[in-house]
C-alpha cells in the first residue's frame, strides 16, 4: 500500500511539471509585454526596460521558465503588482476560503448524490425514482450562478434566513456558527450541479451492477434485499462512482468561481477573475498552478481510495 | 434512422424537450426578421421597466434596453456558440481518441499523457488561463470552452475505440487486406459515431452553460453585444432591486439547457443498444408472478416438485414462452439431470423455483413449485428469502462472475451463513474453514482472505459449491457449473459434487448440455426442447434407448471421445424461437420421422413406468423402452 | 505429400507491466518455440486447455501477431513479414465468436466483398459471380447478402465467417474454436460443412479446440499443447486411445464419457504453473504422477517414439494404465 502511494506520488511529478509548462506556455502567448501593463502610465521606455530586466523578461523563454519554476519550488511565486503583496500569501489566504466552500459542497454532493442514485435505482420507475430523476435534471440544467442569485433573492432577501453575501459578518464574532450561517447558501448552490451528475451516474452504475451475476448469487444465498442493494450492489458500483467523484471535485472547484462572485466569497476564483481583468499575470499563473497542483494531489487521494476499495487494482 | 426517430418519439420527455428546443431554435433563427426593438439602443429614461410595460413586453434593463429583444438576440448567440463549441470539441476529441485507441502502444501513451495533463486542471482554470492569454471576448471564450472539453471527449472515445479495435471483426478486416486508414474509416468509425453523437447530445447543454458562465464573469461576449450569460452578469448588480432583469435570461438558459438535456437523454436511450431491449431494468428481488389458470394439486412425488410451470419473458410486444409447462420432481439423495441446448428453457425452469428469474422481463404465468408439498409460486418474498440457500441452494455457471469481486471469499461464505443464522465472528470463521475443507480446497485458513480474482476457475467454483453448502440445504440446483471450466477441472468438480451428494444425502438438479456429464452423474434425466420436456427417464435407459427423435439425434450429432475421425449426423435447421412456436411438435421441422399429425394440436408427455416421451412417432415405442 | 505449412521455432513472448521508463518488468512466454509441419490437405488438430497458448499460436499464423522468434513457410515460401494483407491470400482465419467477428454496421455483402476487393482487386461483375459461388458452397441463400449480422443465428453467422475466409481464396484455414460458441445441434452442421469444403476445395486446416471429442472427430493428426509447448503429436485415432504423455492421458481420462464411472483423475495440485515464474523443468511435472527429479530440472524435447512425437522423459507405454 505504502509503495502504491509512493508510486502515485512519483508519477504526479511529471503531471505537475506538465501543468507548469502548459500554464507558462499559455501565458507566454499574451500579446504585449507585462511591464507596460504593470507600469501603466509610468511606462516610459527606460522604466519598461528596467522592469523587464528586473523581472527576467529579457531572457529567452526557456530560461524564463526555469527561473520561474525554480522560484516556485522555493515557494516564491513572485509579487502581485495589483495587490502589491507576494502571490503565495494572497493565494494561500484565498484558497483557504475556497477550500471551505468547495469542500463543504463536495461532501454534500457526494453524500446526497450517491444516496439519491441508489434510492433511484432501487426503486426504478417508482415515484421516488421519477421525482429524483426530475430534480436531478433540473439541477444539471440550471446555471449555478443563476441558482445562486435566485437563492439570494428568496432565502436571503425575502425570507431573511441567511446573509446575502460574504464569508464573515462585517460586525460580530467570527465563530463557526457565523461561518456556517454564511456557508449554507453558497455551498448548496455550488453542490446542486455536481449532486445531479453524481446521482445520475450512481443510478446507472447501480442499475448496471444489479444485473450482474453476483447479485443473483447474493439473492440465491438468501441475503436480504437491503443487504443486496447497500452491501453488494453499492460496493461494486462505487468502483465506477469514485473516479467520477474525482472529476466532480474539479467541477466543484470550477463552479466555485461563479459562486464566489455571486456571493462575494473571498475565494481564489474571484481573485483569478479579478487578476485576469487587471492583467496581473503573476497572480494568474501562481493561482492556477497552485490550485491545479492541489487538485492533482486530491486525485491521488481518489486513486488510493479506489485501490483500497478494489483489490483487483495492483498496489 | 427511421427506427431511431420512432424510438426517440416514443420517449415522451425527449419529445417534449425536442419540441421546446425546436421552438427556441426557430425563434432564434427568425429573430432578425421579427419587429423587435434594437437590442443595443440605450434609453436611460426608461430604465428598469417592469415586464408587461407598454412597448417592452419583458421590461428593460439598467440602460433602458428592451429585454425581449436582447433575450432573443442573446439566445441566438448562446445557442450558436454552445453548439459550435460542442462540434469543435467533439470532432477534435473524437479524432484524438480514435487515433490513440486504434494505434495503441506508444502513440496512445503519448496522447493520453497529454490528455491526462489537461484533465489535471479543474476545467475552469484552463479556460480562464486561455481567456487570460487571448483576451476576453466571445470567440475566445468559445475556443476556451471547446479546448477544455476536448480531453473529455478524447478519453471517452478512446475507451470505446480500444474496445472496438480488439473486436474480431477488425482482425477479420486486416486479414481481408484493409489498410489501417480504411479500417478506421469503415470498421471503427461507424461503430463509434453513435457514441460521439450520444456524448455530444449530452454535453451541448453543458457547453452552453460554460460559455454563459464565462460571459457571466465578463470574460465572454463584450458590451454592448450580449449573450444570455453576460445579460445575467450585467443584471447581477441590480439583482435585489430589479430581479426581473436577472430572471428573464436565467430562465431562458434553464429552459434551453433542460430541453437539450431531455432530448440528449432520449438520443442516448435510442442509440444505446443495451437500453433497447429494456435490458437495463433493475431485476426485482423475486420473479414477478401473474398466474393464470388453476394451481395444480400436490402429487407428493418428491421433495421438490415442479408442476406445469410456465415462465415467460415479456419484452415490448413480444411474449417469449421460455418455459411452457414443465413438470419435474426430485427426491432426497437423487440427482436429476436436465439437458438441452441454449434457449431450451432449462435454466429458466430451475431459476423459477426460488424466484430468481430476472424480472422484468421474466414473469411466472402458471403452474406450481412445491417444496415439501407447499406451493412457492406467489409465496411472499420473506418466505422465499428464508428458503433461498437454506432449503434450496444454487451453484451457477461462471464462478468468475457469480462471486462478488470485492469481498474476500471467507466473508462471502460467512455472509451466506449469516443470512439465515446469527453466528459470532469466531464461529463464522470456523464454519467457513470447515466448508472450504468440505470442498477440498487446500490451505483453507489462508484461502479465506483471498479475493475471487486471486483464485483459479476451479477453486472459485469450489467456493461457489461451499457457499451452496453453507446452510446444509436439502436441494442443490447446479446450473451448468462446469461449462466454463477446463476439462481436467471439470472432472474434479463433478466427482466432488457426486461425493457430496452421497455423503450428505443431497438432492441435486444438474443442468448441462453434455450427455457425457449426465451419464456419469445423474440418476434420471429430462431432455428439454423449446421450453418443454420431450423425454424423461432413468439416465442409463434413456442413453441406451432414446425414444424421442430429438434425444436420439442430439446424442448422435455430438462426437464422443474414442470414435476416431468421422462424419457427424447433423440435425438440420435451427431450434425455434419461443415467441412464435409452431402448432404441435416444436421439433417437427427438423425431424426425419415427421408425419402430418405431428403438426396438429397439443402432443402430451406420455408416461409408461419411469419413462416419458412427448412424441407420436418415437424412435423406440415407449412400452418397449420402459421395459 | 508436400508441406502446406511449416513452422520453425515459432515462439511468442509478451512483455508484462511497465516500469518507470516504459521498459517491460517481466516477460511471459505464451508460446515456446514450436516446430511443426502440416501437410497439403491435412487437418491438424491443436488441443489444449485455457492458457496453453493455442490462440496466440493461431494469431501468429495469420500475421495478426508478430512472432518473437521463428519462421512460417507456406508452400515452401517464407512469410516473415507480419502483414495480414500479405498473409491473407494464403492463409485465412475463422473466428471463435461468429457474431463479434462480423462488423454490426456492415451488410453481409460488404463483409464478403472486402477480401475480394482488397486482396484480389476484382470488379463488380467478378465479385457478384464469386460471391454467388461461395454462398452456394456454404449453403447460404443470396438474399442474406443485404442483411446485417444481428439478423443471423450463431450457426448462420459462422457460415458467413467461413464464406469470408473462402473469399480470400487462401488454401490454408486456421479454425480457432469454430464451433465452441455454437449449440450442439448446430455444431455438427458446421463441422460437416467444413469437411465438405475441405474435400471440394482441397483445403488444409489447422483446427484449434478445447473439445477433445470434436478435435478427434475432424483431425488427421493432433498436437496436444500444454503451457505453450507441444507435449504430444500423433495420429488422431491413437492419441487419446493410447496416450503417451501423462498430460494427454489426464485429458483423455477427464473427458466425460457415457458409461465410464465418475472418478477424479488427479487428486493433487491442479493449477497451471505461474507464467511469470515458470518451473525449470517440465511444466507438467508438478501435476505428473510419473515425475522424477530429472523432469523438475530439465525440459524434455519433442521426440519421435513410434508413430507419435512425445516430449516426456517417462512416457507411457501403449496399453499401460
Amino acid at each position: 500500500m505504502g509503495r502504491y502511494v509512493l508510486r502515485r506520488l512519483i508519477s504526479a511529478v511529471p503531471v505537475l511539471l506538465g501543468i507548469t509548462v502548459i500554464v507558462f506556455a499559455i501565458m507566454a502567448l499574451i500579446p504585449g509585454d507585462p511591464a507596460t501593463a504593470i507600469l501603466g502610465s509610468y511606462a516610459t521606455p527606460e522604466n519598461v526596460e528596467k522592469l523587464n530586466r528586473d523581472l527576467g523578461l529579457d531572457k529567452p523563454l526557456v530560461a524564463q521558465y526555469f527561473i520561474w519554476l525554480g522560484n516556485m519550488v522555493q515557494g516564491d511565486f513572485g509579487t502581485s503588482f495589483s495587490l502589491n503583496r507576494p502571490v503565495i500569501d494572497e493565494v494561500l489566504e484565498r484558497f483557504n476560503a475556497t477550500l471551505v466552500l468547495a469542500g463543504t459542497a463536495f461532501v454534500i454532493c457526494s453524500v446526497l448524490g450517491i444516496a439519491a442514485g441508489v434510492v433511484s435505482a432501487a426503486n426504478q420507475y417508482g415515484w421516488a425514482d421519477k421525482a429524483i430523476t426530475f430534480v436531478v435534471l433540473l439541477g444539471i440544467s440550471i446555471p449555478s450562478f443563476f441558482l445562486g442569485m435566485m437563492m439570494i433573492l428568496y432565502f436571503a432577501v425575502s425570507l431573511r434566513w441567511f446573509p446575502v453575501s460574504g464569508m464573515w459578518p462585517i460586525y460580530g464574532t467570527r465563530d463557526i456558527w457565523a461561518l456556517l450561517d454564511h456557508l449554507v447558501l453558497p455551498a448548496s448552490a455550488l453542490a446542486v450541479v455536481a449532486t445531479g451528475v453524481i446521482a445520475r451516474l450512481s443510478r446507472s452504475a447501480m442499475l448496471e451492477v444489479l444485473r450482474q451475476d453476483f447479485i443473483r448469487t447474493a439473492r440465491a444465498k438468501g441475503v436480504h434485499e437491503r443487504g443486496v442493494i447497500w452491501r453488494h450492489a453499492l460496493r461494486a458500483a462505487m468502483v465506477s462512482i469514485i473516479p467520477v467523484l474525482g472529476i466532480q471535485a474539479g467541477f466543484v472547484l470550477s463552479g466555485a468561481v461563479y459562486i464566489e462572485i455571486v456571493f462575494q466569497w473571498p475565494g481564489v476564483g474571484r481573485m483569478l477573475v479579478d487578476a485576469i481583468l487587471t492583467r496581473d499575470i503573476l497572480l494568474v499563473q501562481g493561482g492556477v498552478v497552485f490550485v491545479a497542483a492541489c487538485y492533482v494531489m486530491f486525485n491521488i487521494v481518489v486513486d488510493v481510495a479506489q485501490s483500497l476499495l478494489d483489490p483487483r487494482i495492483k498496489t | 434512422m427511421i427506427g431511431f426517430l420512432k424510438l426517440l418519439a416514443r420517449n415522451r420527455l425527449a419529445l417534449a424537450g425536442g419540441i421546446v428546443l425546436f421552438l427556441v431554435v426557430v425563434l432564434a433563427l427568425v429573430t432578425p426578421l421579427l419587429p423587435l426593438a434594437e437590442p443595443n439602443v440605450t434609453n436611460t429614461s426608461a430604465r428598469f421597466l417592469r415586464p408587461f410595460s407598454d412597448g417592452a413586453l419583458m421590461g428593460t434593463d439598467h440602460l433602458g434596453r428592451d429585454l425581449l429583444s436582447r433575450l432573443l438576440w442573446g439566445t441566438r448567440l448562446s445557442l450558436a456558440v454552445g453548439f459550435a463549441a460542442a462540434v469543435v470539441a467533439a470532432t477534435l476529441g473524437a479524432a484524438i481518441g480514435i487515433i490513440a485507441g486504434f494505434y495503441g502502444g506508444r502513440t496512445d501513451n503519448l496522447i493520453m499523457r497529454g490528455v491526462d495533463m489537461l484533465m489535471a486542471f479543474p476545467y475552469i482554470l484552463l479556460a480562464l488561463a486561455i481567456v487570460a492569454a487571448l483576451g476576453p471576448g466571445l470567440f475566445n471564450a468559445l475556443i476556451a470552452v471547446a479546448a477544455v472539453n476536448v480531453p473529455f471527449f478524447a478519453r471517452n472515445i478512446r475507451g470505446i475505440t480500444v474496445g472496438i479495435a480488439h473486436k474480431e471483426f477488425v482482425d477479420a478486416a486486416r486479414l481481408a487486406g484493409l489498410s489501417n486508414t480504411k479500417i478506421i474509416l469503415t470498421e471503427i468509425l461507424p461503430n463509434v459515431v453513435p457514441v460521439i453523437v450520444i456524448a455530444m447530445s449530452t454535453t451541448i447543454g453543458w457547453m452552453i452553460l460554460e460559455t454563459a458562465g464565462l460571459s457571466f464573469l465578463g470574460l465572454g461576449s463584450q458590451p454592448p453585444q450580449a449573450d444570455l450569460g453576460s445579460m445575467l452578469g450585467e443584471a447581477r448588480s441590480a439583482l435585489i432591486t430589479n430581479p426581473h432583469t436577472s430572471v428573464v435570461p436565467g430562465l431562458m438558459i434553464l429552459i434551453i439547457v433542460m430541453a437539450i438535456n431531455l432530448l440528449g437523454d432520449g438520443v442516448r436511450d435510442a442509440l444505446d443498444p443495451r437500453l433497447k431491449s429494456g435490458a437495463l431494468s433493475r431485476p426485482m428481488a423475486s420473479t414477478m408472478v401473474r398466474r393464470q389458470g388453476p394451481v395444480p394439486e400436490p402429487e407428493g412425488k418428491g421433495l421438490l416438485e415442479v408442476q406445469e410451470l410456465q415462465t415467460q419473458f415479456h419484452v415490448r410486444d413480444r411474449n417469449y414462452r421460455a418455459v411452457g409447462g414443465v413438470s419435474l420432481h426430485v427426491k432426497p439423495g437423487e440427482c436429476l439431470g436436465i439437458i438441452g441446448e441454449s434457449g431450451s428453457g432449462k435454466s429458466v425452469t430451475v431459476l423459477s423455483v426460488m424466484g430468481l428469474v430476472a424480472s422484468p422481463p421474466g414473469v411466472i404465468t402458471g403452474g406450481a413449485v412445491r417444496y415439501d408439498g407447499a406451493d412457492l409460486i406467489g409465496a411472499p418474498y420473506r418466505k422465499l428469502r428464508e428458503m433461498r440457500g437454506r432449503n434450496v441452494a444454487y451453484i451457477f455457471q461462471d464462478p468468475q462472475a457469480t462471486l462478488h469481486p470485492l469481498y474476500r471469499v471467507g466473508d462471502q461464505l460467512k455472509e451466506a451463513i449469516r443470512a439465515h443464522h446469527g453466528i459470532g465472528r469466531d464461529e463464522g470463521r470456523a464454519r467457513a474453514i470447515e466448508l472450504l475443507k468440505a470442498v477440498r480446497i487446500p490451505n483453507p485458513e489462508q484461502r479465506l482472505t483471498d479475493f475471487p480474482h486471486e483464485m483459479s476457475g476451479g477453486m472459485r467454483q469450489r467456493v461457489g459449491i461451499a457457499m451452496a453448502l453453507a446452510n446444509d440445504p436439502d436441494i442443490i440446483i447446479a446450473d451448468e457449473p462446469t461449462t466454463a471450466l477446463d476439462v481436467t477441472v471439470q472432472a474434479q468438480i463433478l466427482s466432488l459434487l457426486d461425493d457430496l451428494r452421497r455423503s450428505r444425502g443431497l438432492a441435486i438438479v444438474f443442468i448441462t448440455h453434455d450427455f457425457g456429464v449426465v451419464g456419469q452423474l445423474c440418476d434420471r434425466v429430462a431432455v428439454m426442447y423449446a421450453g418443454r420436456i420431450v423425454e424423461e427417464g432413468p439416465t442409463q435407459a434413456v442413453l441406451e434407448a432414446p425414444t424421442h427423435p430429438y434425444t436420439a439425434r442430439l446424442m448422435a450429432c455430438v462426437p464422443e471421445l474414442g470414435g476416431g475421425k468421422r462424419r457427424l449426423e447433423a440435425i438440420p435447421g435451427l431450434p425455434p424461437v419461443v415467441d412464435n412456436l409452431p402448432m404441435g411438435c416444436a421439433f417437427a421441422d427438423r425431424c426425419d420421422r415427421v408425419q402430418a399429425d405431428c403438426r396438429k394440436g397439443e402432443i402430451v408427455l406420455e408416461r409408461q413406468g419411469a419413462r416419458a416421451v412427448r412424441c407420436l412417432h418415437p424412435v423406440t415405442p415407449l412400452t418397449e423402452a420402459a421395459e | 505429400m508436400s508441406a502446406a505449412l511449416t513452422l520453425t521455432d515459432l515462439s511468442k513472448t509478451f512483455p508484462v507491466g511497465r516500469g518507470v521508463f516504459g521498459a517491460p518488468k517481466a516477460t511471459v512466454k505464451a508460446v515456446h518455440p514450436i516446430t511443426l509441419t502440416v501437410a497439403q490437405g491435412e487437418t491438424l488438430g491443436i488441443v489444449g486447455e485455457s492458457g496453453c497458448g493455442k490462440s496466440t499460436l493461431a494469431r501468429m499464423l495469420v500475421g495478426l501477431l508478430e512472432p518473437t522468434t521463428g519462421t512460417i513457410e507456406i508452400d515452401g515460401a517464407a512469410l516473415d513479414n507480419a502483414d495480414p494483407a500479405l498473409f491473407g491470400k494464403r492463409i485465412q482465419y475463422v473466428f471463435q465468436d461468429p457474431i463479434s467477428s462480423l462488423n454490426p454496421r456492415k451488410t453481409i455483402r460488404q463483409i464478403i466483398e472486402a477480401p475480394l476487393i482488397h486482396l484480389h482487386g476484382m470488379d463488380r461483375a467478378q465479385r457478384t459471380r464469386r460471391i454467388a459461388e461461395i454462398f452456394a458452397s456454404v449453403n447460404l441463400r443470396e438474399e442474406f447478402l443485404d442483411r446485417y449480422p444481428h439478423e443471423f443465428s450463431g450457426g448462420q453467422a459462422q457460415r458467413i465467417g467461413i464464406a469470408r475466409a473462402l473469399a480470400a481464396q487462401a488454401s490454408i484455414l486456421i479454425l480457432d474454436e469454430p464451433v465452441s460458441a455454437l449449440d450442439v445441434s448446430v455444431q455438427a452442421q458446421v463441422l460437416n460443412l467444413l469437411a465438405d469444403l475441405k474435400r471440394e476445395l482441397g483445403l488444409t486446416y489447422l483446427f484449434i479446440s478445447h473439445d477433445l471429442a470434436v478435435v478427434e472427430a475432424v483431425s488427421d493428426r493432433i498436437a496436444v499443447l500444454y503451457f505453450g509447448s507441444v507435449v504430444e503429436l500423433g495420429p488422431a485415432e491413437d492419441i487419446f486411445r493410447a496416450p503417451r504423455h501423462p498430460y494427454t492421458k489426464l485429458l483423455a481420462d477427464s473427458a466425460p464419457v457415457v458409461g465410464r464411472p465418475l472418478t477424479a483423475p488427479e487428486g493433487r495440485e491442479t493449477e497451471l504453473p505461474d507464467p511469470l515464474n515458470p518451473p525449470k523443468g517440465c511444466a507438467f511435472a508438478a501435476r505428473c504422477p510419473r515425475a522424477s527429479d530429472r523432469c523438475r530440472a530439465e525440459v524434455p524435447v519433442l521426440e519421435r517414439q513410434g508413430a507419435v512425437d512425445v516430449a516426456c522423459f517417462h512416457p507411457l507405454v501403449a496399453g499401460e494404465e
